[in-house]
This record gives structure tokens, sequence and C-alpha cells, in this order.
């Protein structure tokens, strides 16, 4: 037999079982598909995780039927790679005719799919990625995370308000980190206080040699934001130099003190001050019913990103109830304007830039029943995006 | 300054435990072992499970480090890696990665993808001012542990009879045997006490590299880049090239933060152009 | 194991008739290509992955070129891919120029690329390559994460709009444009890329592949032909990533990063390489299961392409392949006698690597 036959032959096979498997027979009307398009696998791992597990908590709660229709979600897993996120994207609104996808664990990843939404008509929910920008790039776009300004701006001010007159930044050199630095730096400046900005490569196994410069800077506080994922690493680094003692203070957003891995840091982030708009113990009864509803469910803690996809499941249920089950523009028009107290507070839809309006929260690490947690003492309410409410301006 | 060339050191010291076991598959039996991070892993989250789950101290969990992915290299060495030594580079290229991807989807499947903690010791922590060198004491512990074991397996390797075998069994497998050398034996040995070390390795890396199933794919680039530069034929060589690795990557961070992650690489580069055989190579 | 020995190839007129033979098509590879032509028609509701897999199947013949052809593995061919994606994608963003002036200027750019760094690549073993084309690559990355004004940066690269093809076709969100467009063009780079290896030029590459030295010994100018199919399967590359960025209408940092380069060496070794066709069966193949696992178990579908390629490699990859390769051999029309040294360099290839 001829090897291109036979290869040619077992590929056709292939292609015939795994084609004939994802094929979707006759749509039913009934059945409303939100497609979840995560990074289940590979470096941002654990926010697919987190997210998948809050969306399905959130069926599980509160039924698979809205207004008459049958929700169906479709886990797909990205890898964390732009073009696949936007082929998964691609085909889940030809082949599956999704009314809405979700998710979007990263900038490129939703703003790849961006330019498919607008062209689709297709609501996409961005449950986690956290650049200003991404709302601007399509009008289909809701976002239910936040952003890194929203999160940052609040810290720059709690930093001069409380006597910080010169900070270094560090942040990871990426899209949202620059986000950060610029929005602090600008804020910090504005308030009287000087800046140095310092910027990490993403792949970077060890911040020795940041922290050192850091440490000769000899600044009131170092700001940070890192990726959830090495918040731990710096933090035991941080600590590990010593520079804790040395009175330089720790400030960042909540990435850094990530609620799913602060336990796991140990009393080295004991102290850390952070601003960020949820903290696993916020301190509210529908708070306290979703943590313990997902301890159950899903075997860790919930931490923003969970938050995130459990809210954006909820725009997207109250959003169809309104629109009597029908998706596309009139779907988007229906999330736009929405409130409701979520479980980190109350949050609002901005009807101009369809990103979320929510309470940021000043924090600092402290130990609650013998485990580590933000605990919330300052709140500064309904935060919008500063970087978009500057351009309304 | 100085404690610039310390840490550097020590992220060198780290990452010549986490390689040499690759040095040695690679170097003396010729394997390329892409897995060897997966063995490393293993190490990483043996302590972790035990300092976490079951109370263990950081120093009790490190013999485990080495010996459970020691025993996990034997077993597989003999049931899957021994058929592959005679074997095409991307056969075995292709065979490691596999390996790879299953430790990656287990760890992840039972440990969960996110980041797990080692919890040092109290006097492990913190820094102390030597001479007026800020000097961390974990990094130091590094350095100590590091260079015991490198100057224990120069010695295994050129001073005992199991070393002279082991480098007779790899010049040439059908001599060796004929004088009645175990060689499959021998590499079965040597297999298991690379992963074991690459395990040892794991474990003291985790506190400074973090520890996440992603760990092989992620740290597999920094393996292979040590083995090269440092040249595959001794273990003085990939000695030398994690030092000034280290120190490079660390220096070049400090000192020009934009170019930093470019130093490394293109040091790599320069290296593999100029002395195609690695750095430190000898001639066989 | 003998090879071989290359002054057969330039006795007489055997070189000229074996080359003929090679040149010659067969029925499977007509089959096969007609089989990627009705799929068009076949799967119209899965034309995206098609088309990723046209991209990523052109993307390793252009790594067999220079691993199957010329015996040099690579770790970094990401690197012509990405700089051809981003070429292309600077192109339609900046200049609106139609998509086929995009490929051509990714072509340019990422063969300049391969050009320069072929050099690179002359010396040393195979495991010194890899890190240095894998150095090539990281570097790369790294520039292009760096200069964010031009490349976006890690958020990646924005406003790609793509004009349609020819001022005709226009790019539609079925992907079927993208499909048939992919597909035309790796079906005519592959023609060409055949043509190639079956000529002097390609038999002269393997005999470089099979023994540098006494290639060198019978006048084969080696580093000359290594840096010409370098740049060649440079090209090759960045037009597979010119595919993809137009396709996509978007760029990120993800084109070139280091599992891309590793996907593709994995893809090109599941076909087998050295018979141009490996490349495109190997995609075909590796998507389509991981697209099959990842739909079933989205977390934990590495597990299983871990464990395939393990058993595939166990079940003797290179047995299979020979076998095959022999009987297909036995089957090509031409004369028996010539078939014997024809098939020394060609039966070689796994025990060559070592």
């Amino acid at each position: 037999m001829h090897r291109r036959t036979l290869l040619a032959l077992a590929a056709a096979g292939l292609a015939a079982t795994s084609l004939a498997g994802t094929t979707v027979g006759a749509q039913a009307q009934e059945i409303f598909k939100i497609g979840l398009i995560l990074p289940m696998t590979g470096a941002s791992a654990s926010t697919g995780r987190q997210i998948e597990a809050a969306a399905k908590l959130y069926m599980a709660q509160n039924g698979d039927t809205v207004a008459g229709k049958k929700v169906q979600l479709i886990v797909k897993d990205d890898t964390g790679v732009a073009d696949v996120t936007k082929r998964l994207a691609q085909e889940l609104i030809v082949n599956d005719k999704v009314g809405a996808v979700a998710g979007f664990g990263l900038t490129p990843l939703a703003l790849s799919v961006a330019p498919l939404a607008t062209q689709a008509k297709v609501p996409q929910v961005v449950m986690a990625a956290a650049t200003a920008t991404i709302t601007e790039a399509s009008p289909f776009i809701v976002r239910t995370s936040f952003t890194l300004p929203q999160a940052t701006q609040p810290m720059a001010e709690w930093a001069s308000a409380n006597g910080m007159k010169k900070v270094v930044t560090l942040v990871t050199d990426y899209g949202p980190g620059i986000d950060a630095e610029k929005t602090f730096t600008a804020t910090f400046t504005k308030a009287g206080g000087t800046v140095e900005n310092m910027r990490v490569p993403l792949a970077n196994p060890d911040f020795s040699p940041f922290l050192q410069k850091v440490a000769d800077a000899k600044p009131d506080a170092l700001f940070v934001f890192v990726p959830s994922g090495y918040g731990a690493q710096f933090m035991r680094q941080f600590t590990e130099r010593g520079l804790d003692k040395s009175g330089i203070k720790l400030i960042g957003t909540g990435d850094v003190t990530d609620d799913d891995l602060l336990n796991g840091m140990g009393d080295a982030a004991l102290g850390v001050v952070t601003s960020h708009h949820y903290s696993a113990v916020h301190d509210s009864a529908e708070n306290k019913a979703f943590v313990a509803a997902f301890k159950k469910a899903a075997g860790f803690r919930p931490n923003f990103m969970g938050v995130g996809g459990y809210d954006g499941m909820h725009v997207l249920y109250e959003g169809l109830k309104k629109t009597n089950g029908v998706g596309g523009e009139a779907l988007v028009n229906a999330i736009k304007g929405m409130a409701w107290t979520s479980v980190r507070g109350p949050v609002s839809i901005d009807p101009q830039t369809r990103d979320i309006i929510q309470n940021v929260y000043i924090r600092k690490v402290e130990k609650v029943d013998g485990e580590l947690h933000n605990v919330e003492f300052a709140t500064i309410p309904n935060v919008k995006d500063p970087v978009k409410a500057a351009k309304a301006n | 300054m100085l404690t610039i060339l310390f840490d550097g050191v020590a992220y060198g010291m780290l990452l010549f435990v986490l390689a040499c076991g690759l040095a040695i598959t690679l170097g003396l039996m010729n394997f390329v072992n892409l897995a060897h991070g997966a063995f490393a892993m293993a190490g990483g989250y043996v302590t972790a499970i035990l300092i976490n789950r079951w109370g263990l101290p950081f120093l009790a969990t490190l013999p485990f480090a080495f010996l459970v992915p020691a025993a996990i290299g034997l077993v597989l060495e003999r049931t899957l890696y021994v058929r592959l030594y005679h074997r095409g580079h991307l056969d075995q290229v292709l065979f490691s990665i596999g390996l790879v991807f299953m430790a990656v989807a287990s760890v992840d499947w039972t440990m969960g993808s996110q980041q797990q903690f080692v919890t040092l010791p109290s006097w492990l922590k913190g820094r102390v001012d030597i001479l007026g060198v800020q000097v961390g004491l974990y990094r130091s512990f590094i350095i100590v542990v590091c260079s015991v074991l490198v100057v224990a397996l120069q010695l295994v390797l050129a001073k005992t009879r199991f070393g002279s075998r082991l480098r007779a069994a790899v010049d040439d497998p059908r001599v060796a045997r004929g004088l009645g050398i175990n060689v499959s034996a021998i590499f079965a040995v040597t297999f298991a006490f690379g992963s074991g070390l690459a395990g040892l390795g794991g474990a003291l890396g985790a506190e400074i590299l973090g520890l996440d199933p992603t760990f092989p794919l992620k740290f597999m680039i920094y393996f292979l880049i040590v083995v090269t530069v440092g040249g595959t034929t001794s273990l003085t060589g990939p000695f030398l090239a994690s030092i000034l690795l280290g120190v490079a990557d660390v220096a070049g961070k400090y000192y020009v933060p934009s170019f930093g992650a470019f130093v490394i690489y293109s040091l790599m580069i320069v290296v593999l152009v100029l002395r195609p055989q690695g750095l430190f190579a000898r001639a066989r | 194991m003998s090879h071989a020995s290359a002054d057969s190839f330039v006795q007489s007129g055997i070189v000229a008739r074996t080359l003929a033979r090679r040149g010659r098509w067969r029925a499977p590879e007509i089959l096969f290509w007609l089989a990627a032509l009705a799929s068009i028609w076949l799967l119209p509701d899965r034309h995206l992955i098609l088309n990723e897999i046209a991209i990523i199947g052109l993307f390793a013949v252009s790594l067999d070129l220079i691993l199957g052809y010329a015996g040099i593995v690579s770790l970094g061919h990401a690197a012509f891919f990405g700089l051809g994606a981003y070429t292309a994608g600077l192109i339609a963003k900046h200049f609106a120029l139609d998509p086929l002036i995009g490929l051509v200027g990714a072509a340019a750019t990422a063969a300049a690329l391969g050009w320069v760094t072929s050099f690179l690549v002359l010396r040393g073993a195979d495991l010194t390559r890899l890190m240095v084309t894998l150095g090539v690559a990281l570097i790369l990355a790294e520039v292009a994460n760096q200069a964010a004004w031009l490349t976006g940066g890690a958020d990646g690269l924005q406003g790609v709009i793509m004009p349609a093809i020819l001022g005709r076709f226009e790019f539609d969100i079925f992907g079927t444009t993208a499909y048939v467009y992919s597909l035309a063009v790796t079906f005519v780079l592959f023609v060409i890329a055949r043509r190639i290896v079956v000529s002097p030029f390609g038999l002269s590459l393997r005999a470089i592949r099979d023994n540098p030295l006494r290639a060198r010994a019978v006048g084969i100018p080696v580093n000359a032909r290594l840096i010409a199919v370098y740049t060649l399967a440079a090209a090759y590359a960045g037009v597979a990533g010119a595919l993809l960025a137009q396709t996509t209408q978007f760029v990120s940092l993800d084109v070139i990063a280091f599992h891309r380069s590793a996907d593709v060496l994995l893809v090109l070794v599941i076909g087998g390489t050295g018979y141009l066709y490996g490349g495109l069966v190997g995609a075909v193949v590796f998507k389509l299961l991981q697209d099959w696992l990842a739909s079933i178990t989205p977390q934990y579908w590495l597990f299983w392409i871990g464990l395939i390629l393990i058993v595939l490699v166990l079940a003797d990859r290179d047995r299979l392949t020979a076998r095959l390769t022999a009987a297909w051999r036995a089957r090509a029309p031409g004369p028996a006698g010539g078939a014997g040294p024809a098939n020394g360099p060609h039966a070689t290839p796994a025990s060559g690597e070592r």
C-alpha cells in the first residue's frame, strides 16, 4: 500500500470522525448558546478554571432556562493564543450559532475577537482581560471584570494621601502593566509625588535584579503590578530581600494578592496594601453565600477572575430576560446601563463605554480565621474607568 | 555590585542543579530528554505536598524530592527510555515532549493549575549583612548545597569505579559490555540519579522560580541553554555555563533593564557560533 | 550504515533518469490534492480549522525543506513565520495593499532574515543548531515585544483590515475565502518546493544531509547550498505567517513564540520528514486530533496528545515510515536497477540523524 494513500486515508478517516462529532444538527430555536473561550491549559490556566467554575456555578444556582430558552454553555480552550481564540470564536459563531461569546483571559485574546463580534453582531462579554481600551474595540463588547487604571487610580490617591512622597513602580511589560504604570504615575505626580518607573519582562523567573534596583532607590513605597500567577513569587522575593524591613511599603493592585493564591504565600504577604474591586472576604450576605457555594462546587477559593465570570453570566441572564431571549444588538443594549448588587458590591454597566462601574476597595492582607485574606478598610465608590472617562471629558 | 554578583551566582547554581541531570543524559547517554523539567517539577511538588499537607520541615523533604523523581526516572528508564537509546534524536524529542504533556496535564488534574508554595523555615528567610554585602540566607543555602553537589558529582565521575565504568559505557558500550560491565544497569542508575538531581533542583528552586504545572515547558529553554553553552562532554562545562548565565542574566537586568531579556539569548548565540561544541568542551 | 556514494550521482544519465522519475506525479499525490480541493465543498462549516491546517501545513513544509532535505534542525522557525505575519499585517494596516503583495513582502523580509541568520547555522551539530535557531527566534520575539510602537507589543497588532484579494474576493466570516486562498497558496508553493527537491539542487542537499564531508569532497558548495535552502525555507515560513495574519486579520506575539516553533517541529515529525507531504499530513492529523480532544476535554486534552505521541514513537514510527517508503518505491515506475542506488540516501534519514 502506498504510504501517501495510507496516510491520506488515515487523515480522512480521522477528519470524518472528528468533524462529524462536532457538526451540529438542526438548531432548536429554544436554545441559547454561550461560547465560553478561556485559557484552560498553559500559563493562564488558573484564570480559565476560575471563570469556568464560576459560570457553571451561576447556571447551577439560577437554572439553565431564561426567558423560555435553554442556556447551553460551550467551553473551549484557546491555550492563551490569540489566533486560536479568534478561530474558536468564529467557529462558535458560524457553526454553533452561539448567541454570545464570553471569557477572554488576556488582552490580545479579547482584542482578536473584537472585529468578529462587530461583524457578526454577537455580544462579547469580557470576563477577565483588563486593558482599558478593550471595550473601544467593538460596540458589542461588554466587560464585567475591571480595568487596571480603574483599580490603580485609587491606590495612587491613597498613597499620596497617606504621606508617601516617592514611589517606584514595577510593572510587567505588557498592556495592562503599562496601563497601571501610566495611571499611577499620572495620578501620583499630579498629587505632588515623584515616581520612578521600572518594567519587568513577561517571562521572567527571577525578580532579584529589579528588587535590588528598588532597594537602591529607597522609595517610600513600591507599587507593583504583575499578572496574578507571578504575584506570589514576587512577594516572596520581596520579603527574602528584606525590603519589607527596610521601610519600603509594598502597594499594588489586587492581582499581586490574588485570593486564589494568597493563603499559600505565607506571612510574607501580611500587611501588603492593595486596591481592587473584589475580595473573597468582602462583607456582604451575597458574597458569603457565593464564596461558600463556590468553594463547595470547585474546591478552591474564588478570586476576582471568578467573580468576573459570575457577573458575566449575570448580565447575559438578565439581558436575556429583558429582551425575551433575543440576542445580538438587542442583548447588548439591554445590558447597557444594567445595575445590580454583585457579590463584590454595587456595580453597573456604563451605558456609554459598556465597561463596568464599581467600587474599588483599599485592602490590607490580614489573618482571618487562620487564613490570609485581603481585608477591605476603605471604599472608593462607583469608580469609572479613568482612561475612558478622561477621553469623554 | 557584590550583591548582584551573589544573586547571579545563586541563580546560576540553581540552574546547574536543575540542568545537570540533562547534561548527563544528553552529554553522556546521548539522549535528548526534553522531559527533564518534568522530573524537576515532580521534585518540587513532592516538597510542596510534604510541607503543606504532611507538615514536614523543609529540609526533611529534600531527600524525598530526590528519591521520588529518581524512582520515577528509574521506572520510566527501564520501561520506556531504554527502547529509545538507539533511535534518532527526533524520535526522542517526540517521545519526551509527549511525556511532558502527560506530566503537565496529570499534575494539573491532581493538584490544580495554580501556583504551589513551599514554606521555608524561618532560619532560611531574610538576609544578613556580611562585610557590607547584603546576602540572602536562602540564596546562600542554595550556593552551599549546590557547591557540595558539584564537588561530589565531580568526584563520583572522576574518581570512583562507578564513574569510570559509566565513562567506559558511554564511550563504547560494546567494548564495555565485553569487559563485563553491566551497561544497561549503569545507564539506568545514571538516569535515575539525573532525574533525582532534577527533582532536588525543582524543590530548591520552587521558592525562586515558582511552581505550577507548566514548569517543565517554561524552563526547558533554560536547561537547554545551560547544557549547550556549557558543552555536554563534562560537568564542569555546564557548571561554569550556569554561573555565567546566572550572573549575566541578573546583571543584565540590573544594569540595562530594557535589554535584560536579550542578554542571555545573545550570549548563547555568540558562544555557540564561536564555539559550536560549547564553551568549555574538550575534544573527545 | 553505508550511503550511496555521492559521486555516483554525477555519473552518466542515471541522474537525469532518476530525477525525471522522481519528478513524476503519482496517483496518491493527485488524490491527496483532489481530497483537499473537495473539502472546500464537502466540509463547508469547517473552513476555519482547515484554513489553519493549510497554513500550518505550509509552515511544516518549509521546515521540511531544511530538516528533511538539508538536515538542519531548527527550534526557531517561528522567527520567519512571525516576521512574515508582522510584515503582512503592517502592509495591510498602513498601505491597504492587495493581500498578494503582502505575501510577496512577507516572503522578502523573511528571506532576508533567513539569509542573514543562515550564516549562524552553518556550523555545529544538531543541538547547537537547535539552540542557535531558538535563540534567534527568542530575540526576535523580544524585539517584537519591545517595539510596541510598531507591532502593538503584547496587545497585538490592531486595526488590520484586509482588502479583497485581487480586489474581488472579500474575506468572509465563514472562512471560505480564507481557506481557498490559503489552500491555493500552499498548493502553488508546494508544487514549487516539489520541483526544487527533485532538481539537482535538491539532490545535492540530500548529499549534504547524509554526509557533508563527502559532499564537499565531490565538489558540492556545501555552505552556499545550505544558505540558499535556509533562505528559501525562511521565505516559505514567512508566507505561511503572512497567510495567518491575513486570514485572521490580527497579529499577536504568539506568532513568533517558542511554542509555535515547537508545534511545527512536532507536526512535521509526526507526519515524517523528507518527503514534503509529511508536513501536510502531520498538520491534518495533529490539528484534528487536538481539536477533537480539546472539544471533549478542554482541560486535559494535552494528556491524550502526549499519550498518542509516546505510543507513536514506541510503535516505531521509523520502521513504519521506512516500510511504507519501500513499498512506495517498489511500485514507482522506472527501471528496477536504478531504484537501488537512489534508495540509499532516502532510506537512512532516521539513522542518519544521530
